[in-house]
């Protein structure tokens, strides 16, 4: 489809940047899961990798940014092209935050030396962490496929998130409850459920990005349409 | 990696050596052409200048003429006729006019060569035996009618001695002028050697003396009295001519060469009317000589021998010259300001005599002046048209008959008298010549100004 | 070509009644109807250009929204000059070249027989490629229009035209000392706005220009659009560019010409971030030449 630019480097240029921005996925997936699997084996130094990781991340997005500002200064990018610049920029800084989440809740999971964490504490967690997981993936992949179906499933999708962090929620409180000395285990986990969520949330601005890419449009004020649509028919 | 750095290396080496090879080649072809140039250009201006060398060297001699400064006595014995007469009271103007011209008559049929020879005689030394005839040929056949002249104008000159310029005859400026070899056997002289000895005497004592002949320019033609030939009716008659041309040939043409360049459209027709131009623009002159004799001499039945014939011919030869010129130069008009104009609402016309002309304007006018220069020098349809007839008189109006510069010199170049033809032919030439660069230096005047206006 | 559920201008417009029946019947070439545009005063329909046997333009439709700028781009002979010029009839020059179709003003159909194309080309007044003063002074440049068409009843009045033409061109001030100097002694920059001044003093309803800043430099070129983007507020202007970049920044409207055929209009901003048709997207992103 993609007949290629005139101008050849032009077209090596953006799809560095597109292939710089589904490098910078994988390594922010990779965080995510490695934050989620040390959180919840207690694995110690997993989660400090993870942490010294995060720095690759800052500097991924520092790179794309560079390249999107050079971009954007020599070529006078429009429509698609534009578009594209303009939502790597986006996108990047979605997922430097993911990156942050990632490293926040890795470096969390290291101070729970000493108390004591029951299995059902971490179901949940492992669940949460897993929806967050597929979110960001799905993202990532309809923005690398320009795909505004899959962007309109994880833009839908991010309820799904926040119901689970609603119930994670009420789950850790009722520990709390019934025993004071889970307080603190439980508010660790409930720090980390909410960066979960806030994770969620990034992937749907991927999601939209993605969606902007492939029409042009927003997906915040198409939404409403896209769901009569379906229920129309 | 190595490897090939040196193999390209060496390749571009033996690319340079190639090249440097060819350089020495092209070099000499540039260096032979430009040599081709300036030779070509050196013979040009070579036989230009040989030209003028030769026009001037042979033509400068005929601005100075042979004048004597002798006394004049008019003889009331050899002039004796009744006295002017005066107006009567009561007398009619025709009566007067007609006594007038009776005593014009009588003073006409006097014997004016005698009073010529009579200064001679007397101005030559004391004892010097000279006959009549001998006498008389020093001087020019023409003077006797200027005595003549200057007494009718003031008849108290009767029994009054005057000192009077006199032209030399024609063969007394050659013999001191030594353009006859003065060497030949006295039968071979044009000039007894009695009157050559006096002539040699007088230059010698002052009575002769070689003066700018103005009367070039003033004097009509003349066959009787050589020496006071002039080109003042050839001059006046190519003067009408251009006339003619001017006004018709750049009107009509320039008017042609618009129409044609904007307005006509593009069809067989007019493409029939372009190539016929060209092709008018090649016919040899002298075919216009016979067009003009047949049409404007036989059949509008307008005079022979006429300026206005000449100029009609002459226009009909130029007509092409102007109106390709022209169209070309309308032609070389940018588009962009034809578009300006249009663009800004302005009408086809007013696109032209707004804007296309005031620049063509120049271009336009180098055309006619080239084309009227060209016709200025033509001859040979004039000889058709019966231009070359010998006529002694300043044509008054483009009607009169009339001889053309061109014609002059081809008659003098003619004349049995070539000793002292040769240099009146050049000097007739120089005057061409002059007229001619005249009209285009005011050419090349014109537009330059016109052009630093822009 | 389904333009309903993508016409961006208006989304709003399209929710408010999605089952009520389109108003106009559904044409090949749909237009655009931008609510914030101008209305229209010049309108086309199907124009086709011939030049002899060769259709240089096929069925051009569009309308050009009043006192706001609009765009042709596209390729090398794609036609977006050759339509521009059906505009003012300066194809009436051409040899051989026919006009179908119709090109209206408020109505009036400018090919009509019994219009004056004088007249018209006063109404529609154009700015070309090369900067192309007279070469006459500034002044008998920009007086020129007025004289022949008769706008100045006397010498004063004629100034003020002047003045204020020139004023208009952002040019004033720089000529003001040197009036009665050649206009070919300007800069490049400077005659092409004084081409303006030119086109303005005959008091055109729209004004025609013809890749206006081809020949100048990238200052002359940004004053050259600043000063479009001022006349718009009075003049409605089309502007054939081959920069893209120039057609994005000066104009409201643009429309994209491809081998003969007009491709796709609509708002520029739209043209330049999400064009419906492909090879639309592929020309302003420089995939085809």
């Amino acid at each position: 489809m993609n007949s290629g630019h005139i101008v050849t480097a032009y077209n090596d240029e953006l799809t560095e940047l597109a292939r710089a921005i589904t490098e910078m996925g994988g390594l922010v997936e990779k965080a995510l899961n490695n934050a989620v699997e040390a959180l919840v084996r207690a694995d110690n130094e997993l989660a400090m990798a993870t942490v010294a990781a995060d720095k690759k991340i800052d500097a991924m997005q520092h790179l794309i940014d560079e390249q999107a500002v050079s971009i954007i200064a020599r070529r006078q990018p429009v429509a698609t092209d534009l578009r594209l610049v303009i939502a790597s920029i986006h996108v990047a800084n979605d997922l430097e935050r993911i990156g942050d989440m990632a490293k926040s809740t890795a470096r969390r999971s290291t101070q729970f030396e000493g108390l004591t964490m029951s299995v059902q504490f971490k179901n949940g967690m492992r669940h949460m962490g897993e929806l967050a997981q597929r979110q960001v993936k799905l993202a990532i992949d309809a923005f690398a496929a320009k795909d505004k179906d899959m962007a309109v499933e994880v833009f839908e999708r991010d309820t799904d998130v926040d119901a689970l962090y609603v119930s994670l929620f009420r789950e850790l409180l009722t520990y709390m409850m019934e025993d004071p000395r889970n307080i603190t285990m439980c508010t660790h986990l409930l720090f980390c459920g909410k960066n979960l969520e806030r994770v969620g949330d990034h992937a749907t601005n991927i999601a939209e990005q993605a969606y902007f890419l492939a029409t042009g449009k927003s997906l915040v004020s198409d939404i409403e349409d896209l769901r009569r649509e379906k229920l129309v028919p | 990696m190595a490897d090939t750095t040196t193999s390209t290396d060496a390749a571009a080496r033996a690319r340079r050596e190639t090249i440097r090879k060819g350089l020495g080649r092209r070099h000499l072809t540039e260096k032979l052409f430009r040599g081709f140039g300036i030779g070509a250009i050196l013979i040009a201006l070579g036989l230009v200048g040989t030209l003028f060398w030769m026009v001037i060297s042979k033509g400068y001699p005929a601005f100075t003429q042979a004048n004597a400064t002798l006394e004049v006595y008019f003889d009331p014995e050899i002039l004796s006729f009744d006295p002017a007469p005066v107006r009567g009271a009561g007398q009619s103007d025709a009566d007067y006019r007609a006594a007038h011209l009776g005593w014009q008559r009588a003073v006409t049929m006097a014997n004016w060569n005698r009073i010529v020879e009579n200064a001679v005689v007397n101005a030559a030394p004391q004892g010097f035996e000279i006959g009549s005839r001998e006498a008389l040929a020093l001087i020019d056949a023409g003077e006797r009618h200027r005595l003549r002249d200057m007494f009718v104008a003031n008849p108290n000159l009767l029994g009054q001695r005057v000192s009077v310029d006199m032209l030399a005859s024609a063969n007394t400026d050659n013999w001191l002028k030594g353009t006859i070899d003065r060497n030949l056997p006295d039968a071979r002289q044009q000039l007894a050697a009695s009157t050559r000895q006096l002539a040699d005497m007088m230059l010698e004592n002052g009575t002769i003396e070689f003066r700018f002949a103005w009367h070039i320019f003033t004097n009509v033609d003349s066959r009787a009295a050589p020496a006071a030939a002039g080109l003042a009716g050839a001059f006046v008659g190519s003067l009408y001519m251009m006339l003619v041309v001017i006004v018709l040939a750049v009107p009509i043409g320039v008017a042609s060469a618009i129409y044609l360049e904007e307005f006509a459209p593009k069809n067989r027709l007019t493409d029939l009317i372009e190539v016929n131009i060209n092709n008018l623009a090649a016919v040899p002159s002298i075919v216009f000589g016979l067009l003009g004799a047949a049409v404007f001499i036989r059949y509008f039945g307008l005079p022979l021998s006429a300026p206005i014939v000449g100029g009609l011919v002459l226009t009909l030869m130029t007509l092409p010259t102007i109106i390709i010129a022209t169209r070309s130069s309308l032609r070389a008009v940018p588009p962009s300001l034809r578009q300006a104009a249009l663009g800004l609402g302005a009408s086809k016309t007013q696109m032209v005599f707004h804007h296309v002309l005031p620049i063509t304007f120049p271009g336009i006018l180098t055309a006619t002046i080239i084309g009227v220069a060209q016709a200025l020098g033509e001859t040979a349809p004039l000889l058709l048209i019966g231009m070359n007839a010998f006529v002694a008189a300043i044509p008054a109006t483009p009607f009169d008959q009339s001889s053309a510069l061109p014609v002059q010199i081809y008659l003098w170049q003619g004349n049995e008298n070539r000793n002292f033809f040769e240099a009146r032919t050049s000097a007739a030439i120089m005057v061409l010549l002059g007229l001619m660069i005249t009209l285009n230096a005011i050419a090349v005047i014109l537009r330059q100004r016109l052009e630093r206006r822009k | 070509m389904t333009t309903d559920t993508f016409s961006a201008g208006a989304p709003f417009a399209m929710s408010a009644s999605p089952t009520a029946v389109p108003a106009e019947p559904v044409k090949e070439t749909v237009r655009t109807i931008d609510p914030a545009a101008n209305p229209a005063r010049l309108r086309t329909d199907d124009v086709s250009v011939f030049y002899g046997d060769k259709q240089a333009l096929f069925d051009v439709s569009i309308d050009i929204p009043e006192k706001s700028v609009s765009a042709f781009i596209g390729p090398s002979g794609c036609g977006k000059s050759t339509f521009l010029r059906c505009i003012n009839r300066m194809n009436d020059t051409i040899e051989g070249c026919r006009v179908s179709g119709d090109i209206t003003l408020d109505g009036e159909n400018l090919y009509d027989p019994r219009l004056d194309v004088v007249e018209l080309r006063a109404r529609i007044g154009m700015v070309f490629q090369k900067p192309n003063p007279f070469p006459k002074s500034i002044f008998e440049n920009v007086a020129y229009g007025p004289r022949i068409h008769g706008l100045a009843g006397n010498k004063a009045d004629l100034e003020e035209i002047v003045e204020s033409s020139l004023k208009k061109a952002g040019l004033f001030e720089e000529v003001k000392d040197r009036l009665h100097q050649p206009g070919t002694g300007l800069s490049g920059g400077q005659q092409q706005r004084l081409c303006i001044a030119r086109a303005i003093a005959v008091g055109p309803e729209v004004i025609l220009m013809d890749e206006p800043c081809s020949a100048l430099d990238p200052i002359a070129t940004a004053v050259i659009e600043e000063l479009i983007d001022e006349l718009r507020e009075n003049y409605t202007i089309i502007i054939v560019t081959h920069s893209m970049q120039q057609a994005a920044r000066v104009s409201q409207k643009t429309a994209f010409f491809h081998l003969g055929k007009l491709i796709e209009e609509g708002p520029t901003e739209e043209i330049f971030t999400n064009p419906r048709e492909k090879r639309t997207q592929d020309y302003i992103t420089g995939r085809i030449g």
